[in-house]
């Protein structure tokens, strides 16, 4: 029974670590520049296919294939910034809603048309299989997602809180008028925002694609759990998307684990609306 | 002025010429509403079926001589119609019962389909079928299990399939069969998703075994959809049942046999209810870490030459898959439709109902392993059959139960990967 309970803790934990690295952008760009995005899920969507593809055509796992997706989504969200962001940016909320929605459509449909309808996975053993402490399973490519969870989140946070870079990004989000007077040009600092921001969302992708099954729709079951995350850990907090992935990725498993599957989300989604009661800015937001 | 005479001319003389080319084609097809699940995390059926109709609509509309006496392939178009051709408006009910149900609507009214197929998903043919029902259209399932769906009293529904208290009446003498074989089969765990269709074959199941006396299943169930369903795997692992059966749709699937791997839990016996499990891109992605894993299935290929064998090469060529149940049955129930159209001889809604209580088709006429097509004043089909099958090399399905028509022996237990 406690091994069990146990190895549902240590599941849960590696779950929330996804979770987070899955969130680290939304709630980035949500912190940088006010905008929600709905195609969030699908940028998940396309690192995991970019995974795939290094896998069946380079025969690569996540060494070559997460960088890769990096630097794909990277480039994929300063394009998305400067095609489409900059102008819905200075029309009504609705237009950003419905500007983000429709890119996420566009993406995954066009994923659809490519690469089929059909479920895909990765190997198991491309990440070095399941690891036995203890009698606890630890699978490696699980864990890979976790350590690289907490390498992002601590990244970003630094970048943000101890570099010039990160000090002209937030300067623009506090007040880009203000910034502009200071010599920032503020469409750098968001096209940046939005790069770093696709990116670690891309490789957040590459790496759940080694336990998850890929498909074109997969953005949708993923999306609502990064909004989820992003909301109560606060909007805008990295930190606070890292402590509240691991927080509802434990809730999850053990309520799953002890009361059944089919409750678990009745569950979480109370604790989240009481919580939110007390505290709607979140874990570590700001009001 | 005179520029405005002259368009408005050309506009009219355009109306009635789309009008005059409206009526011709009206004369010479035959037009059906097919919904299903293209998009959305469903939509790997949905392709699926769409390519089994698209078959059955080129058997129809072409003639196919080399298919021997099967309905409506040797002449071109139906006959009873005239050698009316057949078009089938395809409709996406994107996994959401509204969606269907609105689908079904705007098939009906503005497409003016003479009668309705689809839609996959249980919960959502209940819906959709409901619209038909209110407007009198007819409307034939072929694929979805739900019992409920023949027990509301419907005029207008009719379902090919055979339904889950036939599959758990199925699994019940084939666990029995195994039990007399050696297998221990006294624990069952039914792990089952809260939709519809998995809800509610899970609760026929456990019915039907506590008539037939055996103990309750162990009920697993988890939400549609999961992200994560370690701790099902984790209890599964604790409560060590001597059987699994999963009904579950393909993402799930492929989710519980990833993390059955990584928990390294292989129960001495897994069974499957069809859906997730027959899906191709399940087999092409986790076949190999399921081998031995038994399903349902009313499909089996023919010898080389026969009907059956002609229509799987034709699927492959269609969708680049091999045909598997589902897709058989989608087929049988687009076919049944057809024929009773044909033999109606006409497009009025009320005649084809009338056809199809009337139906009455033979095993030689069908895609599947059925003894029949016939149906009961519920409008359920009450020849269905299925048999047991096994993926024992982790990529193709052979048959094993019952022993009659079983292509090779039950290997036991599980071997997984």
């Amino acid at each position: 029974m406690s091994f069990v309970l146990v190895q549902v803790i240590v599941g849960g934990l590696l779950l929330g670590a996804v979770y987070a690295l899955f969130s680290s952008g939304l709630t980035l760009v949500w912190g940088m520049m006010n905008v929600v995005n709905f195609a969030h899920g699908d940028f998940v969507m396309l690192g995991m296919y970019v995974a795939l593809m290094v896998y069946t055509l380079l025969g690569g796992g996540p060494l070559i294939g997460a960088p890769l997706a990096t630097l794909a989504l990277a480039t994929l969200g300063i394009i998305v910034y400067f095609g489409l962001i900059r102008d819905v940016m200075k029309g009504p909320m609705l237009a950003q809603i419905l500007g983000t929605f429709g890119l996420a459509l566009l993406l995954r449909y066009s994923v659809f048309w490519w690469f089929g309808a059909n479920f895909n996975t990765l190997p198991a053993n491309l990440v070095g299989g399941t690891i036995d402490l203890f009698s606890i399973r630890i699978e490696a490519s699980r864990l890979l997602a976790g350590v690289v969870a907490l390498l992002v989140t601590l990244g970003l946070h630094l970048l943000l809180t101890r570099t010039s870079l990160g000090s002209k990004m937030l300067a623009v989000s506090e007040d880009s008028t203000a910034a502009q007077l200071m010599g920032i040009r503020p469409d750098s600092m968001q096209a940046i925002a939005w790069g770093i921001a696709a990116g670690a969302t891309g490789l957040a992708g590459a790496l759940i694609a080694n336990f998850f099954y890929i498909v074109p729709t997969v953005g949708e079951t993923l999306g609502i759990v990064a909004f989820v995350t992003v909301s109560l850990g606060g909007f805008g907090s990295v930190p606070g998307a890292l402590v509240a992935g691991l927080l509802i990725g434990v809730i999850e498993s053990m309520s799953a684990y002890l009361i059944g599957a089919v409750y678990k989300d009745i569950v979480v989604y109370t604790l989240f609306l009481g919580f939110l009661w007390f505290r709607p800015q979140g874990l570590m937001g700001k009001l | 002025m005179r520029f405005k005479g002259i368009v408005g001319l050309l506009s009219a003389a355009a109306i009635s010429v789309t009008l005059a080319g409206g009526a011709l084609a009206q004369d010479k097809t035959v037009k059906i509403g097919a919904i299903f699940p293209l998009s959305g995390n469903a939509a790997s059926a949905g392709v699926h079926a769409k390519a089994a109709i698209e078959v059955a609509i080129d058997i129809i509309n072409n003639a196919h001589p080399e298919l021997g006496n099967f309905p409506l392939a040797k002449s071109a178009g139906l006959a009873g119609l005239g050698g009316a051709k057949v078009e089938v408006v395809f409709a996406d009910n994107q996994g959401s019962p509204a969606t269907g149900q609105n689908q079904a609507l705007r098939l009906i009214t503005e497409e003016k389909v003479v009668a309705l197929t689809g839609a996959y998903q249980s919960g959502i043919t209940l819906t959709a079928s409901a619209i038909a029902e209110k407007y009198g259209i007819p409307f034939v399932n072929g694929e979805s299990v739900a019992a409920n769906l023949t027990e509301r009293g419907f005029k207008w529904f009719f379902r090919t399939t055979p339904i889950a208290t036939d599959f758990a009446k199925v699994y019940y003498d084939f666990l029995t069969d195994m039990k007399a074989a050696g297998a221990k089969t006294d624990t069952v765990a039914l792990v089952h998703d809260n939709t519809e269709y998995g809800s509610s074959v899970a609760n026929v199941i456990t019915t039907v075994f506590k008539e037939k006396g055996m103990a309750a299943p162990l009920d697993v169930a988890y939400p549609a959809n999961a992200t994560d369903i370690q701790s099902q795997v984790l209890q599964l692992k604790e409560k060590k049942p001597d059987v699994v059966l999963m009904v579950t749709y393909t993402s799930d699937a492929i989710l519980f046999a990833k993390t059955m791997q990584a928990q390294d839990y292989k129960p001495p016996m897994l069974l499957a209810d069809d859906a997730g499990y027959s899906d191709p891109s399940f087999l092409k992605a986790v076949g190999k870490i399921s081998q031995g894993a038994f399903n349902r299935s009313s499909w089996s290929l023919g010898p080389p030459g026969s009907p059956t064998a002609i229509i799987a090469k034709l699927y492959k060529e269609k969708s680049g898959d091999d045909i598997d149940d589902t897709a058989a049955r989608q087929m049988t129930g687009f076919f049944t439709l057809m024929e009773a159209i044909d033999r109606a001889g006409s497009t009025d809604p009320a005649k084809i109902q009338a056809a199809l209580k009337a139906t009455d088709l033979k095993p030689e006429q069908l895609v599947l392993g059925y003894k029949g097509i016939k149906f009961d004043e519920k409008g359920q089909n009450i020849l269905a059959s299925g048999v047991i099958i096994q993926l024992q090399d982790g990529e193709n399905y052979v048959s094993v139960w019952p022993k009659a028509s079983a292509e090779k022996a039950p290997i036991l237990p599980y071997k997984g990967w």
